[in-house]
Order: C-alpha cells, then sequence, then structure tokens
C-alpha cells in the first residue's frame, strides 16, 4: 500500500522524472512542464540524464519542485513519465513508494503492475497521435507534447501558461503551434477525463521566482565571456563545454554585428584540436586581445605543453573547463569534478595556475568575467572550472546584474607614451614588488620590443641559461601566484563559524551541502561550511580549517583531488581532514552528504559535535554578488 | 638562440630606406648558427627585403616554433616583436595574433621538422585558413639540434651524415600547399639571395597566406655527398620557372620583357610582382598545371624554384570572418558590451 509521508500531499515538493528515447524531441516538453512550473512562481530545477549519442539510447529529464528552493538534485522519484520501453522495468523499480507511473498505454505493459506501493496511470499517447496527426515524426514529437498535457492536468499546471509558452517557442509557425497546442489539450483532457486531477503531489502557485532566471552554466558563461569584452574565442567542440561557444557566438551575432558595415566584432576560430586552440588563445592575448577557449578534460591534457608556455612567458589565456567524467574518453555525459589537479599543476616543470570554482550558472557569469581581469592582471592563464552539471542543466538563479561602471582590468600594459619615455624596456622585471612585470603590445612602440619564449630567460627578457638568472624568474613567478591568492575571489561561509565540525568544498556540490546542513540541523547536527572559490587558496581557506577540529572535504571525484590539494598547499594538518567522495557521474544529492557525514561522526563518536568552540575567529565572508 | 646583441654601430654612408633606417635598423642578435648555415643567408635576404619595403620595425610580428630555423626570428628586426613558441604550433600563435591585429605584417619561420612532422596539421590549417602571413620554411631535411635525424622532407635514398640511408617518402610542404588550396606558393634556395628577396617582398605583400618554402643547406649534417638537400645537389638540380621583381605601389615598371614571357601579378595595395617567365609555358595562376609541372620535375629529381602559384582572389581570414576592419584589440570596450539594459533584455529568455 502506499505510504502517504512518501508521495502523497506533497505539495510544490516532489520529483517528476521522464524516461524517453534519445533524439524523440522530449526535451521541448520536458522543458514546457519546467518552464511552466517557473512561471506560477514555484521554484523548480532540471536534470538531464543523457548518453553520448544522438539517437535511439534512453534517456532521462528530472524535474524537482522545491517549494524551499533547494538547487540539488533529489534522490526520491514521486511520479515517472516512463516513454522508453527498453527501460520500462527500471523506471518502475525506480519509483518512491506511494508515488505514480504514466506509461503508454497503446501497447499493453502487463509486468507493471507488479508493484503495488505506486499507482499506474495508463495514457493511450501513440494510438491519440496517430488518430489526430499525420507523419511519423510529428506523431513522435507530439506524443511528448500530449504527456506534457497528461501532466498539466495531474499537477494542475495553469493550462494557459503553457498555451503561452508553446506561443513563444512557435510565434512564426503557427501550423507547428496549432499542432502543439491540440496534442497538449488532448493530453489535458484524457487525463481530466480518465483520472482523479489532480493527484495528491500538485501545485499551488507562489511568488518565489519572479527575480529569478532558469538558466544553464555553459550559457552563463559564455554570457560572461560577452560582457568580459573578449573577441577572440578559439576553440575544438568537446561535450560538455561546446554550448559556451555556441552561445558566445550567438550573443555576438546579436550584440556585437555592425549594424552598417556588417562586420562582426569578433573572431572565432572552430579549431583543427585543443593544442591550436590554445595556442591560438595565447596568441590573441599575447597581441593584446581578450581571448577563451572552452573545454573539458581530454582537452585540457592535449593542452598542456602550451599552457605550460603562457605560465612561463607570462601571457593571459582564459581556460573555461566544464568537466565531465575521467579518466580518458570516460563518461563524456555525465559530470565529475576531477580534473582539479590536472588544471592547478597543468605541464611540466613547476607550474601553478589560477582555478576560479564556480558553484551555480549564476557564479558562472561573474566568474567567467573575473577570469579575464584576473588573467590579464596576473599574466598567466586562468581556468574556469565549472561541470557539466552547471554547464548543461537547468539552475533557478537570481537575476543576473551588471555594473555600467565595470572596465576590464587590462593589468600592467605599456603604453606607447609610457614607452616613449623609458630608458629601456625590461619585460620580465618586477618593479612594483608585485611580482607581476609590465609588458607590451607589438606594433606599438619599437623600444617596447621584446621576444617571447618558453625557454630559459632572465629577467630583462634574454634568453640565458645562468642558473642565478634562470631562478631569479622563477622564484618571481612562485611570489606571483601568492600575489594571487590576495586577487582572487574569496571564500564564501555559512554558519557563524563557531562550531567546532565544519564542511569545505567546491562547485556544484553547494546545492547538496546547503541541503544537508537544513537536514543535519533538523537532527540537531550543527555545522560550518566555507565553500572555496579559487585556487591558490587565501587566508580565509587556512583559518577555517585551522578553527575547526574536524573538516568534511566533500567533492566529486574518486581520489580525493582537493583534500590533496588542501593537504598540499595549506598548513592543515591531515588527520582532520574527512572526504565525502561521489562520482557516479550523477549530480550530487543531498542524501550523499548527510549519509557520509552521519556515518562518519558515528565512527568518531566525536564528542563535539553540535557543541560550540570558545571564540569565533572566522570572518563572515560577504556572498558574491 | 641568440643572448648578444648586436652592436648598433652604423656608417654614416649607409644608405637609408623611406624612414630614414639603414639595414642594421632590421637585424637582430648575432646568430648562433653553424658558420655557413642556410638559414643566415634566409635571415639576410629578410633583412633586406623588410628594409626595402620601409616596414616600421614595430609593424612586423615574428613568430616560430622550435628547431634550428625556429632561431632565425631573434636575427632579424631587434624592433619587432618576436615569439618562439612550442615545437610546430606556431601556426595557433600566428592564428590568435592575427585574429587579435590584422593591422601588423606578420612573418613565421619554421623548418621542415617543425612544419611537416610535429607541425603538419597546424601547417595545413595555417593554409586552410589563408592567414595572412609570410610563412617561410628553412628546409634542409634533417633535424639540427637534435644532431642529424632524418626530417620528413628527407628525399628517398639521400643519406645521413653517417651513411644510413632514407626510405621513407618525403612530405613536400609546396605540393601540400597546392592540394590545400594555399594563395601563394613559392620555392626558392637560400643560396640565391637574388631569387629570394622579391619573393619575401610579395609574400609579405599578398593578402593572404604566403609560403616559400627555402632549401637551406644543413652545413653540418647534411652538405655531404649522397643528401639531396646539400649545397651542391640543389645548385645542381635547380629550375627556376619564373623569375620574381617586386615592384612596389610608388615604383614605375621599368624592366623591359617580352610579351608572353612574362607577367604582371596586381596585388591588393596597388604593388606587383612581375614575373619573368623562365619557362615559357608555365603559368604560375594554374593550380593544376603548376601541380603536374612540379611532380614532373620532382620526377626527374629537379627542385622547381620561383613563385610557384598565386591567386590574389582567394579571401583571407578576416574576409571569410568578416570580422572588423579594426584590430580587435583596439576595439573600445563601450562598443563591446551591451551594459544592463542589454542584459536584462537578454534574460527576458530565460523565465
Amino acid at each position: 500500500m502506499p505510504h502517504p509521508q512518501d508521495s502523497q500531499n506533497r505539495i510544490n515538493d516532489f520529483v517528476v522524472k521522464l524516461a524517453n528515447v534519445n533524439g524523440t524531441g522530449s526535451a521541448s516538453a520536458n522543458t514546457l512542464v519546467m518552464k511552466s512550473i517557473f512561471r506560477m512562481g514555484i521554484p523548480v530545477i532540471g536534470k538531464n540524464y543523457f548518453p553520448s549519442n544522438i539517437q535511439g539510447l534512453p534517456t532521462w529529464y528530472e524535474i524537482r519542485v522545491t517549494r524551499e528552493g533547494h538547487a540539488a538534485r533529489s534522490s526520491r522519484v514521486d511520479l515517472m513519465v516512463a516513454m522508453n520501453a527498453e527501460t520500462y522495468a527500471k523506471d518502475v523499480k525506480d519509483v518512491s513508494a506511494g508515488g505514480y507511473l504514466i506509461f503508454d498505454s497503446t501497447w499493453p505493459r502487463p509486468m507493471l503492475l507488479k508493484r503495488d506501493d505506486i499507482t499506474i496511470l495508463g495514457a493511450p499517447l501513440a494510438r491519440m497521435c496517430n488518430e489526430t496527426f499525420q507523419g511519423v515524426r510529428s506523431r513522435i514529437l507530439l506524443k511528448n507534447i500530449m504527456y506534457a498535457g497528461l501532466l498539466g492536468a495531474l499537477l494542475d499546471i495553469d493550462l494557459q501558461i503553457m498555451r503561452t509558452l508553446l506561443g513563444e517557442s512557435y510565434a512564426n509557425k503557427k501550423a507547428l503551434l496549432d499542432s502543439n497546442i491540440q496534442a497538449l489539450e488532448i493530453g489535458y483532457n484524457y487525463a481530466k477525463e480518465h483520472f482523479t486531477c489532480p493527484l495528491p503531489l500538485r501545485l499551488e502557485p507562489m511568488d518565489k521566482t519572479s527575480n529569478h532566471i532558469l538558466i544553464d552554466g555553459n550559457t552563463a558563461a559564455g554570457l560572461g565571456c560577452l560582457y568580459a569584452g573578449a573577441t577572440v574565442g578559439a576553440w575544438y567542440p568537446i561535450t560538455p563545454s561546446t554550448s559556451i561557444m555556441d552561445t558566445f557566438k550567438s550573443f555576438c551575432q546579436k550584440w556585437r554585428v555592425d549594424a552598417q558595415t556588417g562586420e562582426n566584432d569578433f573572431v572565432i576560430v572552430q579549431c583543427e584540436d585543443e593544442l591550436a586552440a590554445i595556442g591560438a588563445v595565447i596568441g590573441a592575448s599575447w597581441n593584446g586581445a581578450r581571448a577563451f577557449t572552452p573545454t573539458s578534460g581530454p582537452g585540457i591534457s592535449l593542452m598542456n605543453e602550451f599552457i605550460g608556455l603562457a605560465y612561463y612567458a607570462e601571457i593571459p589565456a582564459v581556460i573555461m573547463d566544464v568537466q565531465r567524467v575521467g579518466p580518458s574518453t570516460g563518461m563524456p555525459t555525465r559530470t565529475q569534478q576531477c580534473d582539479l589537479m590536472l588544471a592547478a599543476y597543468a605541464s611540466h616543470g613547476d607550474t601553478r595556475h589560477v582555478l576560479l570554482f564556480p558553484s551555480n550558472p549564476e557564479e558562472c557569469f561573474y566568474l567567467s568575467v573575473q577570469a579575464f581581469d584576473l588573467a590579464e592582471r596576473l599574466q598567466t592563464p586562468v581556468f574556469l572550472m565549472s561541470d557539466l552539471d552547471i554547464g548543461m542543466n537547468d539552475w533557478m538563479c537570481t537575476n543576473l546584474a551588471w555594473d555600467d561602471e565595470y572596465q576590464p582590468d587590462r593589468g600592467k600594459v605599456l603604453s606607447k607614451e609610457q614607452i616613449e619615455k623609458l630608458d629601456k624596456f625590461y619585460r620580465f622585471f618586477d618593479h612594483d614588488g608585485d611580482a607581476i612585470p609590465y609588458r607590451t603590445l607589438p606594433g606599438v612602440h619599437p623600444k617596447g620590443a621584446y621576444f617571447t619564449r618558453g625557454s630559459g630567460h632572465n629577467q630583462y627578457g634574454g634568453y640565458t641559461e645562468d642558473a642565478t638568472e634562470y631562478q631569479i624568474v622563477v622564484d618571481r613567478l612562485k611570489r606571483k601566484f601568492d600575489t594571487a591568492k590576495t586577487l582572487v575571489p574569496e571564500a564564501v561561509l555559512t554558519g557563524d563559524g563557531t562550531h567546532a565540525t565544519g564542511i569545505i568544498s567546491l562547485g556544484s556540490c553547494d546545492g547538496a551541502i546547503q541541503e544537508a546542513l537544513t537536514l543535519l540541523e533538523r537532527q540537531g547536527i550543527q555545522l560550518d561550511y566555507l565553500r572555496v572559490r579559487a585556487f591558490p587558496f587565501g587566508e580565509d581557506v587556512e583559518a577555517f580549517l585551522a578553527a575547526h577540529s574536524l573538516v568534511f572535504v566533500v567533492e566529486q571525484n574518486r581520489d580525493a583531488q582537493f583534500k590533496s590539494l588542501l593537504t598540499l598547499e595549506t598548513r592543515v594538518e591531515k588527520e582532520k581532514l574527512s572526504s565525502i567522495l561521489y562520482y557516479s557521474g550523477l549530480p550530487m544529492a543531498s542524501d550523499v552528504v548527510v549519509d557520509g557525514i552521519l556515518a562518519e561522526l558515528g565512527r568518531r563518536q566525536h564528542p563535539s559535535v553540535g557543541g560550540k568552540r570558545p571564540s569565533p575567529v572566522i570572518k563572515l565572508q560577504p556572498s558574491f554578488t | 638562440m641568440s643572448f648578444i646583441a648586436k652592436p648598433k654601430v652604423a656608417h654614416p654612408s649607409l644608405p637609408r630606406n623611406a624612414l630614414g633606417l639603414t639595414r642594421r635598423d632590421y637585424e637582430g642578435g648575432m646568430s648562433t648558427l653553424c658558420a655557413g648555415c642556410g638559414h643566415d643567408s634566409v635571415t639576410a635576404a629578410i633583412v633586406e627585403a623588410i628594409w626595402e619595403m620601409s616596414i616600421r620595425p614595430e609593424q612586423l610580428v615574428k613568430l616560430s616554433g622550435i628547431g634550428c630555423s625556429s632561431k632565425t626570428t631573434a636575427y632579424f628586426d631587434s624592433g619587432g616583436h618576436g615569439f618562439n613558441s612550442v615545437h610546430g604550433r606556431m601556426p595557433s600563435i600566428a592564428t590568435g595574433a592575427i585574429s587579435a591585429n590584422r593591422d601588423l605584417h606578420y612573418v613565421g619561420v619554421s623548418g621542415d621538422g617543425d612544419t611537416l612532422s610535429i607541425g603538419f596539421g597546424q601547417f595545413a590549417h595555417a593554409i586552410r585558413r589563408n592567414l595572412n602571413m609570410l610563412y617561410i620554411i628553412e628546409n634542409n631535411g634533417v633535424y639540427g639540434l637534435t644532431k642529424g635525424q632524418f626530417s620528413a622532407s628527407a628525399d628517398i635514398g639521400t643519406k645521413a651524415k653517417r651513411g644510413e640511408e632514407n626510405r621513407q617518402p618525403p612530405v613536400d610542404p609546396v605540393l601540400t600547399a597546392l592540394t590545400l588550396g594555399g594563395s601563394f606558393i613559392a620555392r626558392s634556395f637560400s643560396g640565391d639571395k637574388e631569387q629570394l628577396v622579391p619573393l619575401i617582398m610579395a609574400g609579405l605583400r599578398h593578402r593572404g597566406f604566403a609560403l616559400i618554402d627555402v632549401l637551406s643547406p644543413c652545413v653540418t649534417f647534411n652538405d655531404h655527398q649522397g643528401s639531396t638537400k646539400s649545397y651542391s645537389f640543389i645548385r645542381e638540380n635547380y629550375d627556376a620557372v619564373v623569375h620574381a621583381d617586386f615592384i612596389a605601389p610608388a615604383q614605375e615598371i621599368t624592366a623591359s620583357y617580352a610579351a608572353g614571357e612574362a607577367m604582371s601579378v596586381a596585388m591588393h595595395d596597388g604593388s606587383r610582382i612581375l614575373l619573368r617567365k623562365l619557362d615559357p609555358s608555365y603559368d604560375p595562376t594554374d593550380r593544376t598545371r603548376a601541380y603536374a609541372y612540379l611532380r614532373s620535375r620532382l620526377a626527374q629529381g629537379e627542385y622547381v624554384t620561383g613563385l610557384i602559384h598565386i591567386d590574389e582572389s582567394s579571401p583571407d581570414f578576416h574576409e571569410v570572418s568578416g570580422s572588423s576592419t579594426t584590430p580587435m584589440n583596439q576595439l573600445p570596450y563601450a562598443r563591446l558590451s551591451p551594459g544592463s539594459e542589454g542584459l536584462k533584455k537578454i534574460l527576458n529568455r530565460y523565465r
């Protein structure tokens, strides 16, 4: 029998999972459902689990309706729309007790009746489509809109909002609009006639989304590049980063084309491989343009040699790493945080790179802009370490805002007039004590000319194989990394910083951790949480680690790469760090954190759990705006 | 790599160009290549060409990869920015640099190892993109800095200094560029400055990718009997199909030539190349015939030199990209950002 506490009477707090077949056009139906809920003022997020193929393999879309506004996936399934015969058996099993399953009853599925703790609702979608619409493709596509209509009635979605959204999608395609509206209404009416509508899990309008948008991280990062004033983008297509360049290009085509001449204020180069992509970024940055490349782990592997050159020759470069599951080709359409070590020390020799860790699309936007400022200020490669969950899934974010006073930080670039006044220009000399030298751009002044090289050079820019001259430069590069600590974004503290136990994490773990903190607090367990937003780690990270006697390190990879970075790059005692690792490839849910913490605390029987330290030492950091 | 700067003392009577600069002003550091290296002759030809063309020293960007040839960029135009990148990957640096500022002159100097082995992919794509640059290959058929291994341009049957015979077929950069649609393709010999200088000048003026494959013997590892890239072999097996004269925009054509044996190619900036055809049947504007001609001569063991193919109509990288005539690195930020009002409009799509 269904358990009422599970999937019953869940108003604005449930998960709808849609099982489909890749390439059948389900994305527009799923987006229609999610966006309609969003427009009803109810917080919602969407996660897409798709295979690395074009057509035919199973794909799932998960809509979490979350009254509380949680940002992470939930591991429950309250309503499954099982549209893929191949995965029926699994999909039936995945429904939480008390939940619902909708299937296409055009074909009998007796095995579906084997569960008696869920409610199974059949609707003859294919038959109704075949009776109403012509053409194989139309029938397949409109079957999806039909189940969106079913959900509309079952969940009490405002049908007028759904109609409006279809109107926006097919503004100039009347025939398509008409057939979509028809399919929507057939589904809606079928549910009204044959089922008790709405279900006990249902929607009620709220007013929590008015200052928000639904956006994915790659779109936000592409938008960030536009606002940063990037003019050169070089790339080689790779999942899951590709849509960064796609969106950057479409934004440029809208905002960066001269109306009179038709000329583009941007250059996008689709390169022959990642080696060329980073080369083009370095060449463009060296020549004074803001340039970037989006990529993923395998791309970073290929870029390593050039990244080392940019580090040593001190050339800005912005690299956007949308991490996916490794090693090797791994699982290209699944998420992980497994490139941390690869990016932090990319290339041979002694190198260290600046990494930024956005936790959601909102930060993808702001940190993208900051990546360009840091790259030019520090004259070094900067990585934006996103991941597939942030990059390709739909997140509800606070409205993005832009300060019209913003001016790009172009760093220490000497003008023609400044060069003119110089007796002599020394490219790699630390004039200001911040370990950042001055640079000049080609074409500006013959006195500013210098030779850029990845081979040994002295502080004046000349070639050298002299031990002392070499060391002066590489020691300064090390000091430059210390300067970077003062420029990168600060970590964000949740909690008052006074508890004995803490969590430290980064990136897309944030949603799951925030939700876990609430759940743990209900059990009387209180922890501080520090979300690190950059490498090198600043003093705020050191202070947090020093102030807590037990720190859970939450991250999404097998080998605890973030924990390794913390032990290598801070003064923390290794023993106080306890890893919570998740690396299935799916976005992390809060129970991973809750279960991990409870298990470890149980093992340790930690005496100070929930207790207070005598005095706070952590300053509450303002959240990023 | 040179770490010795040349003294800048010049005799007052040295000739000066339109900018009032002497040849010395276009020199770079002291060469550290072996005495007699063909590459140094190429350096001298580049200095001569850019002085003659009165290019402002800072307006020239010098790019290279890794290897003996790639050191060349340090030996000319000390007033211009140089970039010694990584092995074989200079074309991508050039792609980015040219994307950022279309107004400068770009000279890439590479070698046969740098271009035809590790860098073959990037070389091909630079041609395909028709980047507006002069790309010089200093081709000696051998790896010098790692002491004498065959390169991808070594001919079948050619012998290494220690007697080993090459069995692998060579990659010919000129045939490659013809196949890939190169818009300016030339071959020359480091020992023929009279031919090389006007080719460099024309290559710099060409709007698009200008390739000059310069046979440049390695005096240390590949200048012996049995090598097909030695001074003596090239001098004996040298077939100049055209002789090129570069005519600057302001210059009057005074050279006389017989009709049917010469042609004048007008370049985009008003300059011209006057081609005296040593083989009257040779037409450098016909890609297919040029290819067939080269193949037939190569079969005879001969190197065809001169301006092998030119196509002035092919759009360059920026024309294809539709990019702004103002260089990307000079666009003011106010022109690039849609501002807060623009952002509001953009975000409406995400509600």
